[in-house]
């Protein structure tokens, strides 16, 4: 084994594993077992658009600093998978560990001088052990992640503690479980030294923080947010969604006494209608949300358009994956943003929210619902599949106590009835945004059509410009209002202290953070700024004014989001340079500094103390 | 739902038995062509809502884009309207629906607006039992992009421009009736005295009503060879029955005679009572209605009337078990989970 020195609670394992063998939450554990050890760690699945057969990976990273990026610098590759062993053991950096089944020898083209060789014959020790052929494969999962107890020195009896809570349901599969575990460790016991050089010691780094996805924390935003209607359309990343939601709404909003539900989902016949029914739903009064991905978005453009200018408030999340096109559908990307934000024909403008952890997915949802509803709009909630389908460290999701639903300006029957006029698109408060009646309030007043066309103030079907205009004036109007509700950005810097501003916005944060520091060995400050919504709220220009070189780092090839800053702030677009990342992974702080360096202008910035910047809110 | 004393009004003008008058169903001065079968279904729609003295903002309305999609804006005008975007009236109305179960929706909608890139929505707020009354205003032609071929332009007939239609008709009471439509019926603009009890059924149906009205375009499809022209219809309708609609107050009276007339209850109470003209007549017996509708294809005429009604159908609430109150009125007390559910769901995290 190698003679390096031990790194403890820092290193990325990566499984590679066959599609639908089950190991899928046998790695589960194993990241979990690292998180109640109390070290930060970050998982990512990478999994083809398929069902069962072919690759998969699952990378976890290990990170006392508290890094939760994606890093490219493998230590240790766990591989179940025969197809992809070439490629695999390519992947391990030098001095680096491959852990294999051992039940089939390696051939001797596959062995590489410089990394170590792990073998757990592990087919071998089911094939003993079990004679079920289900129980064979799925307790060879349960034997290498034993085998990785021992060799990462990971504390059993949280392994332990893991797989009970996994199994709480089914309690009888606790002991085989754990009797399986504890076959990989003998194994590994008797045949090896272990610990290894890179290994876990417990720390107490995690506090009160949370595991859990993106969209499972959208999914309950919405329970908690009060919505009641659901449609979709299934479109991977975003399906996860609406099934956690699902999950919820049937523990917390059935009726018990009648077994009714407080909640409608309907799965469309396409996302065209998903959108539609939102709208129709949003327009009669109920909080009402769908969930899909890119080409969703193109196919939702048109009605996104309609809700735009006929004003009625629509909640949609697009989990971003990479286009174009059908492109890699189980791969991450930043890449909607234009179309999101300028979705449909006409002049369109819509309201995008930005989260970039599970707790921000939770309250941002909620907001998006009042913000809909306030503005009467649609709102975009941007995950992107690394967000929303992997499992990422959070802090806990926290609701106020007496927290209420901004209903925005909905007139009730005596507000209408005592009101001298009502006209739907009448601005009496010069803000741009108007108010709106549901449909049966009353019988004699604040009827109106609502339509795509253009129409006066009074909701009346004209073409005449001056009518027309004044109807796009009192949108632009609401749009300066919007720039007051998104979110305000996040600075990581009590104070500007360098001419180098870095932006970025959802998962970038991690990886970007982690570069921030990067940079500071190198003796290099950069000041930095989190976007978390459209239209850009105050500051966000102001911070591009304050620094000379401002990179804007994103992960999608044609730096979208830099367009959008440009566009909108009317910023000089030699003074952006763009970092991207594109090919489907979650961007890395090595990709970020190596696409930074070269361009940074050395008289911009001084040179400060390393100023570790682990302890930003999850 | 709320009940409110109708505003003051010409004491000589009739009421119905909620105190309105029918101008209070009526809607903006109609901008269609004159002579135009689609205002004919807007009078039909003013009389019906009149007539079964439902409060006029009890109704919600609804359309896609076309000439027949602008109607919604000449009836009701003190009901909501929501005239949507081409071909998607049905997805807005099923939202709108399943946000208030409590009102009355009516959707109205084109042959293009239907036929063609309305198809898929159409067909699945059939399957899905949405609970609203469907029209279309079948002139198979698009009408307002200036007359070309509708999917329901007849094989062979003739457009204004002399062209002959080279492909078949989508008959959408025949699809619709595949599809389990639980009410589907055909009539024609001109003919209101079996068009207004008509859409009075449907109004009354539970689930999914689906009205085909014949509703023939001046402008662009009134010409010889069209099977959509008012001389076309008048001469080839074959009606099935002529229909009463009895409202859950009335008594039933049973005055007709054995063999010639049915009586079906619905579940809200009222009834339809229908006095055959075609002998054997039952419009709830789905095989019946399919070969009597194949008949009538098979010698070029068209079949009116209900054609078929399964009045026990499960609308889309039932379907899905929703709360009796509408989702719409329901508030933070009813919606939102506890603070300590909270923490809990943070705990299973941990
Ligand atoms: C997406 C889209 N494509 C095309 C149109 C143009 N368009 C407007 S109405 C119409 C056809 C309407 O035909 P139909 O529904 O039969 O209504 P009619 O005018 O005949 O009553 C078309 C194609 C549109 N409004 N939107
Ligand atoms: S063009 Fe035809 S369908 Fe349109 S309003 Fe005129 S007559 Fe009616
Ligand atoms: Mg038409």
């Amino acid at each position: 084994m190698s003679k390096n020195s031990i790194k403890i609670n820092d290193f990325v394992v990566r499984f590679a594993n066959v599609n639908g063998t089950g190991s899928a939450s046998a790695n589960t554990m194993f990241a979990k077992s690292i998180f109640r050890m109390g070290v930060p760690m970050t998982a990512k699945n990478v999994f083809p658009s398929n069902i069962q057969g072919l690759p998969t990976w699952y990378e976890v990273r290990v990170s006392e600093k508290g890094y939760l990026g994606r890093s490219e610098a493998v230590d240790m590759v766990v591989c179940l998978n025969p197809q992809s062993l070439k490629k695999d053991i390519a992947t391990v950096k030098p001095e680096g560990y491959f852990v294999y089944d051992s039940t089939k020898l390696l051939s001797k083209d596959l062995l590489r001088e410089d990394i170590n060789y792990v073998g757990i014959p592990m087919t071998e020790i089911c094939l003993r052990e079990y004679s079920d052929p289900r129980m064979r494969q799925l307790f060879k999962n349960m034997v290498y992640i034993g085998g990785l107890a021992a060799l990462l020195d990971i504390d059993l009896e949280v392994v332990k503690s893991v797989i009970a809570d996994e199994f709480k349901k089914k309690p009888k599969l606790v002991e085989p479980n754990i009797n399986a575990l504890q076959l990989g460790v003998d194994y590994v016991k008797s045949n090896f030294q272990y610990p290894l050089n890179i290994r876990m010691e417990k720390r107490n780094l995690v506090g009160n923080k949370i595991v859990i996805d993106g969209n499972k924390a959208c999914g309950l935003g919405a329970i908690y947010a009060g919505a009641t209607v659901a449609a979709w359309y299934p479109l991977t990343p975003s399906t996860s969604l609406v099934t956690a939601f699902e999950k919820f709404a049937n523990q917390y909003r059935v009726d018990p006494e009648t077994g009714l539900k407080k909640f409608a989902i309907v799965q469309a016949e396409d996302e065209l209608a998903a959108i539609g029914m939102v709208i129709g739903a949003s327009w009669n009064g109920a909080r009402a949300f769908t969930s899909t991905s890119g080409p969703g978005i193109s196919l939702m453009s048109e009605f996104l358009g309609l809700a735009y200018y006929a004003e009625i408030p629509t909640v949609l999340f697009d989990i971003q994956r990479t286009g174009p096109s059908t492109g890699m559908p189980t791969r991450t990307q930043q890449s909607d943003i234009l179309s999101c934000a300028y979705a449909s024909h006409g002049d369109t403008k819509q309201v995008l929210l930005i989260p970039s952890t599970p707790k921000e997915c939770f309250e941002m949802t909620a907001n998006a619902f009042d913000l809909a509803e306030r503005l009467q709009t649609p709102v975009i909630v941007m995950l992107d599949l690394d967000l929303g389908m992997n499992d990422h460290l959070s802090d806990p999701f926290v609701w106020e106590q007496n927290r209420t639903y901004d209903r925005g300006k909905v007139l009730n029957k005596e507000e209408l009835e005592n009101s001298a006029t009502f006209g739907r698109y009448l601005d009496i408060d010069n803000d741009g945004i108007s108010y709106r009646t549901l449909p049966g309030t009353s019988p004699t007043k604040g009827s109106y059509v609502t339509r795509g066309t253009s129409k006066d103030e009074y909701a009346r079907y004209t073409e005449e410009s001056a009518e027309y205009v004044k109807g796009m004036e009192k949108l632009s109007r609401k749009w300066e209002t919007a720039k007051t509700m998104t979110p305000k950005p996040e600075f990581y810097q009590p104070h500007n202290k360098s001419k180098i501003g870095i932006v970025f916005f959802g998962t970038t944060l991690f990886s970007a953070l982690e570069s921030m520091d990067k940079l500071a060995e190198k003796g290099i400050s950069v000041d930095a700024m989190r976007v978390k919504g459209f239209p850009f709220a105050k500051g966000i220009e102001d911070f591009i004014d304050q620094h000379e070189q401002v990179f804007v780092i994103e992960q999608n090839r044609d730096a979208q989001f830099r367009s959008l800053l440009v566009n909108e702030l009317e910023i000089n677009p030699k003074k952006l340079l763009k970092v991207s990342n594109y090919d489907g992974m979650p961007i890395t702080a090595d990709c970020i500094l190596t696409q930074m360096l070269p361009k940074i202008n050395p008289e911009g910035h001084e040179i400060h103390a390393h100023n570790k910047s682990v302890n930003y809110d999850l | 739902m709320s009940y409110i004393k109708p505003p003051f009004r010409h004491p000589d003008l009739p009421t119905n038995e909620v105190g309105y008058s029918k101008k209070d169903y009526e809607g903006a001065i109609s901008t269609l062509c004159a002579g135009c079968g689609h205002d004919s279904i807007s009078g039909a729609i003013v009389q019906a809502c009149y007539e079964m003295s439902i409060e006029p903002h009890l109704i919600a309305k609804f359309s896609g884009i076309g000439c027949s999609s602008k109607t919604p804006a000449y009836f009701l005008s003190n009901s909501h309207g929501f005239n949507s975007v081409h071909g998607r009236m049905p997805s807005v109305t099923t939202g709108a629906n399943l946000a208030n179960r409590d009102l009355i929706y009516l959707g109205v909608s084109g042959d293009g607006d239907t036929a063609s890139i309305g198809m898929g929505q159409f067909v699945h707020a059939i399957r899905r039992n949405v609970n609203m009354t469907y029209i279309v205003m079948n002139n198979g032609c698009y009408g307002l992009t200036k007359g070309q071929d509708s999917a329901t332009a007849d094989f062979g007939s003739l457009s204004k421009g002399g062209s002959t239609n080279m492909f078949q008709a989508i008959d959408l009471v025949g699809l619709s009736m595949e599809l389990g439509a639980t009410f589907v019926a055909r009539s024609f603009s001109g003919d209101k005295t079996q068009l207004i009890p008509l859409i009075k059924a449907a109004m009354s149906h539970q689930g999914f009503a689906f009205i085909d009205v014949i509703s023939p375009c001046v402008t662009f499809n009134n010409n010889v060879g069209s099977t959509k022209s008012y001389d076309y219809v008048r001469d080839h309708v074959e009606t099935l029955s002529m229909m009463d609609f009895v409202p859950d107050k009335t008594e039933i009276l049973v005055d007709y005679a054995e063999g010639d007339s049915k009586s079906v209850e619905l579940h809200d109470g009222s009834a339809i009572q229908l006095h055959k003209l075609a002998s054997g007549w039952d419009p709830t017996d789905r095989n019946l209605s399919f070969d009597r509708l194949h008949q009538s294809r098979d010698k070029g005429e068209i079949l009116t009337g209900l054609i078929y009604i399964e009045p026990n159908g499960s609308e889309l609430h039932s379907v899905i078990n929703t709360v009796k109150k509408p989702l719409n009125s329901l508030s933070e007390k009813d919606l939102m989970p506890s603070l300590a559910t909270l923490e809990l769901i943070n705990e299973d995290h941990r």
